[in-house]
């Protein structure tokens, strides 16, 4: 079988409408909010604030803690439930992984920087929204970075390659959800995950894909940032 | 071949190309991968010569060896004081660096700068983030009473003292006000009436906001001026 049309009328490599925003919670030392269709984040920074439990603290540089969390209002019941899960841990801990490769903690021994990320509606790709908004938030804290990053969720639906999926898509039979993230300057991916099966070849296309959607999101990002500090 | 790629005052962000070849040096708020300089801030990109800097826009504070800072005073232990300098751990004020006087074993502490005290203070020592040291030896190191205290951008600080303190003192004058500005990014000020202290906070928050715009000190100017009856 092959798919002739996404369920919203999109093109194949088309992303959903985006829509970001830097400086949205006051009384953050960073923050920002990134929407990309339904699916809403928003990231919120502290610090570098005292570190515990204690025995976390690294004299040698400082610690990125990221904690994602998608709210209990933010979708279906059958998805979403309030609280810590197992998901949300693990998405915290890749999230925390495809930052940690871009920040540079060094000046800041001993101490944290905590990245809470909200999902505020949710539609699928809220790992990758998430990494968008934190990024942003980062950059508008002002912890040094090597790069900007963002980060798309590509995939296979059918036989078709299809990028920025939907949950009908990722949630379809045989679906296969790739989420990626890219850093703007040098290309390099800090955030792979494949949830089906793909051939080499396809994940090579897949990458293409999400190589050419990154640029589209980080020109998103850096007009966002530029529009807070152009004054 | 060297190229540069900003120019003076520009404002950057993270992994923004500034130059490539090796004919640029990247200072500080900048990086260098392989050939190239990257801003690693947001900023105002600032070029001196072969020099590349840039001044940040946001960050939070780190503590350098002697900034002046004001700090509060969160905690009392045998042997000093512990300060709330604005960053992620506190400072130490021992008591053979807050006062020349001979202070007896097991005296109150609280004489001199209790819970809740403001202090104008000097950093003398960081030797990594949780050791850090403050001493109150130097001109106008003291305790802050009556007044009040505002925080603003850490890196806006030059601004909001200006040039050889041309802005601060600007402020200060058509203020009537006292005001100490901390490296930290803690502003203290003390007017004669609320309404000049008001208006000395308006001015500062102001230069906090547009602190990369053109012509700064003459809308500063015109605030102070304008609404002064």
């Amino acid at each position: 079988m092959t798919l002739t049309k996404r369920s919203d009328g999109r093109k194949f490599d088309e992303l959903r409408p985006m829509e970001a925003k830097v400086g949205v919670i006051k009384r953050a030392n960073g923050s920002a909010m990134f929407k990309i269709g339904n699916t809403q984040a928003i990231a919120a920074v502290y610090g570098p604030r005292e570190l515990y439990p204690g025995h976390l603290q690294n004299p040698e540089k400082g610690l990125l803690r990221c904690n994602y969390n998608m709210i209990a209002f933010s979708g279906a019941g059958d998805r979403v439930k309030p609280g810590p899960s197992r998901r949300s841990r693990e998405i915290s801990m890749v999230t925390e992984n495809a930052l940690n490769s871009i920040v540079d903690l060094n000046q800041y021994s001993n101490a944290v920087v905590d990245v809470f990320i909200e999902l505020v509606n949710t539609d699928a790709g809220t790992r990758c929204a998430g990494i968008c908004a934190a990024a942003m938030a980062l950059a508008d804290a002002g912890i040094p970075m090597r790069d900007m990053i963002c980060a798309v969720s590509v995939g296979k639906v059918e036989d078709k390659i299809v990028v920025d999926l939907n949950y009908d898509e990722d949630s379809a039979e045989k679906g296969v959800d790739f989420p990626v993230a890219i850093t703007a300057r040098t290309g390099k991916v800090t955030l792979l995950q494949m949830d089906g099966l793909l051939k080499k070849d396809e994940i090579k296309d897949l990458l293409r894909a999400a190589k050419k959607a990154a640029e589209q999101i980080n020109k998103v990002q850096v007009k966002a940032i530029r529009e807070k500090y152009e004054k | 071949m060297s190229e540069i790629l900003v120019k003076d005052k520009d404002i950057v962000i993270p992994g923004q190309l500034l130059a490539t070849g090796m004919d640029y040096l990247p200072a500080s708020g900048t990086l260098r991968d392989s050939d190239k300089i990257v801003s690693s801030i947001i900023g105002i990109a600032s070029l001196n010569g072969r020099l590349i800097k840039i001044i940040p826009l946001t960050g939070p504070y780190v503590p350098r060896r002697d900034d002046v800072v004001i700090g509060k005073v969160v905690d009392i232990g045998f042997s000093g004081w512990r300060v709330d300098i604005g960053w992620a751990y506190q400072a130490n004020l021992s008591i053979r660096d807050a006062t020349q006087e001979f202070v007896e074993k097991g005296s109150d502490l609280t004489q001199y700068y209790n819970y809740g005290d403001y202090i104008m203070t000097r950093i003398t020592n960081v030797a990594g983030s949780k050791i850090i040291d403050l001493g109150m030896r130097g001109p106008g190191l003291r305790k802050l009473t009556e007044g009040r205290l505002i925080k603003i951008i850490p890196s806006k600080v030059p601004r909001v003292i200006g040039k050889q303190g041309s802005m601060i003192t600007m402020i200060k004058e058509n203020t009537n006000s006292r005001i100490l500005v901390g490296q930290n990014g803690f502003v203290w000020i003390s007017g004669v009436n609320p309404e000049d202290e008001t208006r000395a906070i308006e001015a500062i928050k102001m230069i906090d906001q547009e602190s990369q715009t053109d012509g700064l000190t003459e809308s500063i100017e015109k605030f102070l001026k304008g609404e002064k009856k």
